[in-house]
């Protein structure tokens, strides 16, 4: 190795610690701030340690602490109620999701080894909604939503999403048309009927993409703003990201209890930061095979 | 994904996972067929429902209330034209327009060029998957998780960058409260959270490059730099078109990023088109001019897209 590509190799390096830093640090920052005492921090804004280490924060955020204590550590008093928002975004993204790939499941069977007439033209129809963003779509099912009566509820939230959507149905899809005859047929000459077919064969040998499929929409469902924010008006319903914003936006500015706050994040993004320990790789792998199709 | 829009359905079925060739038709016999079609069309009912009551009739309904003066109370009362003549003349519309353009520019440009950057030198210095899932973190959380820490992190007094800021040139900069820094500061912050995950799609379209490509290029006597230019670009460019409308889809979407730390402002400063349908909607209840401009972004969506593909089209040579 001579030495331009020693030296290519050092830069290429450094590139890379940058990048990590700055991907990487303002989670730090989330932790750190969680940990300090929010009046203790106006005075030394630059400590990169816990700054008067203290749980307060968490306490404050999931609720637990006397109006004494948190006044005493610059908390303020908006509220928060973090397990309630923390339920909604469970049965919020839990329930979409489970359905929506069991759904999809089901269509993708149909679609790739079921013989009948007018599968390429349903096929091609719904993958239309692919193209149609989704703002345009988003108003109108508001619209529905309150003719239905369904707002502040979750049938309101979870309806909309649950029962179709084009990518999981075109990803399943794809995968179950390379699965290998073999198994299949033996079972048929048997005599067991498509539906047998389906749910004792094809859909067991779909698990992995399907667990794919159940991570991203997971992922996708927990973070969405946008639709939750349209469709819930009060905190019964109301999943963690709108809480969140809700509590900020409830806080004056001047005097935002900024530890608190980010120990409330810390909180709602702990779930996905879990997920990532546990199914990180194959998160990278699954982001990487979706990209190539 | 959304590359495969423009391709018949056969078209479709090409891809890494269907190598193996299309299932043979089985059960020949009449009686089976008719049994399957019966099947199948109870497997497919959820999907067609859900797509017919959620997305085929709320798409066909915002077209109609584009056109009419709907206040939600009262039922909509059709206009005609009118929404679109007071689309043309609303300068707040056209400067909307114009600051989601900014903005989709700005993170487009930088979010793929760092996003390459990136993948390259993962994929150049062979780091394993650990550091990709690492670089993934920003694309698990929220962009209102994103929202929160970054106006902390760049607030003017207590925020650690500013405090860096503040030690280096002696004044704080107003990322999110000045005219000028407003949009910049939002697109940074979209690109943090995306980077990761673009370099990771890009990552795996370096993968299907084959290293003796490289190999060769370096017994020829290429430079790294020659090899990027003349090997990987043009080997990448269909990825690198895929990656480059999901992008723009969903910049110009951008909302909960804006919507929780400028709020559109200062005074309209970032002021992205949805945030705009999201304030004529439900700060004015003004359902049927929101309706419209959803349709205007929808239809420009659709412009903008086809004219991507047609340029990845006209570029596909040069990959086979």
């Amino acid at each position: 190795m001579n030495l331009s590509m020693k030296l290519g190799r050092g830069v290429a390096w450094g590139y890379l610690v940058v990048v990590l830093l700055v991907t990487i640090f303002p989670f730090y920052w989330i932790v750190r701030t969680a940990l300090s005492d929010n009046f203790a921090m106006s005075t030394d804004p630059s400590s990169l340690l816990p700054v008067h280490f203290t749980w307060g924060p968490f306490k404050r955020a999931l609720g637990l602490a006397t109006p004494a204590e948190a006044a005493a550590e610059g908390g303020s008093d908006a509220k928060i109620d973090l397990a309630l928002a923390l339920w909604n975004s469970i049965v919020y993204a839990g329930v979409l999701t489970l359905l929506t790939v069991v759904f999809s499941a089901l269509a993708a069977y149909a679609f790739a080894r079921l013989q009948w007439k007018g599968r390429e033209l349903v096929f091609g129809v719904l993958l239309t909604a692919l193209m149609v963003p989704s703002v345009f779509t988003l108003l109108p099912n508001f619209v529905l939503m309150k003719d239905l009566g369904l707002l502040n509820s979750f049938g309101g939230m979870i309806l909309p999403g649950a029962f179709f959507s084009a990518f999981n149905i075109f990803f399943l899809r794809q995968f179950m048309l390379g699965l290998s005859n073999e198994v299949e047929e033996a079972a048929i000459i048997d005599g067991a009927g498509p539906l047998r077919v389906c749910f004792r064969i094809v859909l067991p040998m779909s698990v992995a993409p399907m667990a794919t499929l159940t991570l991203l929409q997971f992922i996708t469902t927990w973070n969405d703003y946008f639709w939750p924010l349209l469709v819930t008006n009060d905190e019964s319903v109301r999943p963690l990201t709108l809480a969140l914003a809700v509590f900020k936006q409830s806080s004056p500015q001047a005097s935002l209890d900024w530890a608190g706050l980010m120990a409330a994040t810390l909180v709602a993004a702990l779930p996905m930061l879990l997920l990532f320990v546990v199914f990180g790789r194959r998160l990278v792998n699954s982001i990487g095979f979706t990209g190539i199709k | 994904m959304v590359t495969t829009l423009q391709d018949n359905s056969a078209q479709v079925v090409r891809g890494p996972a269907t190598t193996a060739p299309p299932p043979p038709l089985r059960r020949k016999g009449p009686a089976s067929r008719r049994n399957d079609t019966w099947v199948a069309w109870l497997l497919v009912t959820p999907a067609v429902l859900g797509f017919g009551v959620f997305f085929a009739y709320p798409m066909l309904r915002g077209v109609y209330l584009s056109f009419t003066d709907f206040h939600i109370l009262s039922p909509p009362v059709w206009t005609g034209l009118e929404n679109i003549r007071e689309l043309l003349n609303d300068n707040r519309f056209w400067h909307s327009l114009g600051v989601t353009a900014y903005f989709v520019v700005l993170t487009v440009v930088l979010g793929i060029g760092v996003s390459l950057l990136t993948a390259v030198v993962l994929h150049r210095l062979g780091v394993g998957t650990t550091v990709r899932g690492l670089m993934i973190l920003p694309f698990l959380i929220s962009g209102v998780v994103t929202a929160l820490v970054w106006t902390w992190m760049l607030d003017p007094q207590l925020g650690i960058v500013n405090q860096l800021i503040t030690w280096v040139t002696g004044e704080p900069v107003m990322f999110f409260s000045s005219d000028a820094w407003a949009v910049p500061t939002l697109a940074a912050l979209n690109v943090w959270k995306s980077m990761g995950y673009n370099a990771v799609l890009i990552f795996a379209g370096l993968q299907t490059i084959p290293a003796t490509i490289y190999e060769a290029g370096r017994i020829d006597g290429a430079s790294e730099f020659q090899m990027f230019r003349s090997l990987t670009l043009p080997l990448l460019r269909p990825i690198l078109v895929m990656v480059v409308i999901l992008n723009v889809i969903n910049a110009t979407q951008i909302f909960d990023i804006v919507q929780v730390s400028t709020k559109g402002g200062p005074a309209d400063a970032s002021l992205v088109l949805q945030m705009y349908i999201y304030d004529k909607a439900f700060g004015q209840f003004d359902f049927g001019y929101a309706a419209t401009m959803s349709l205007a972004l929808f239809l420009m969506l659709v412009a903008v897209t086809f004219t991507q593909m047609r340029m990845a089209r006209a570029g596909e040579s040069d990959t086979d």
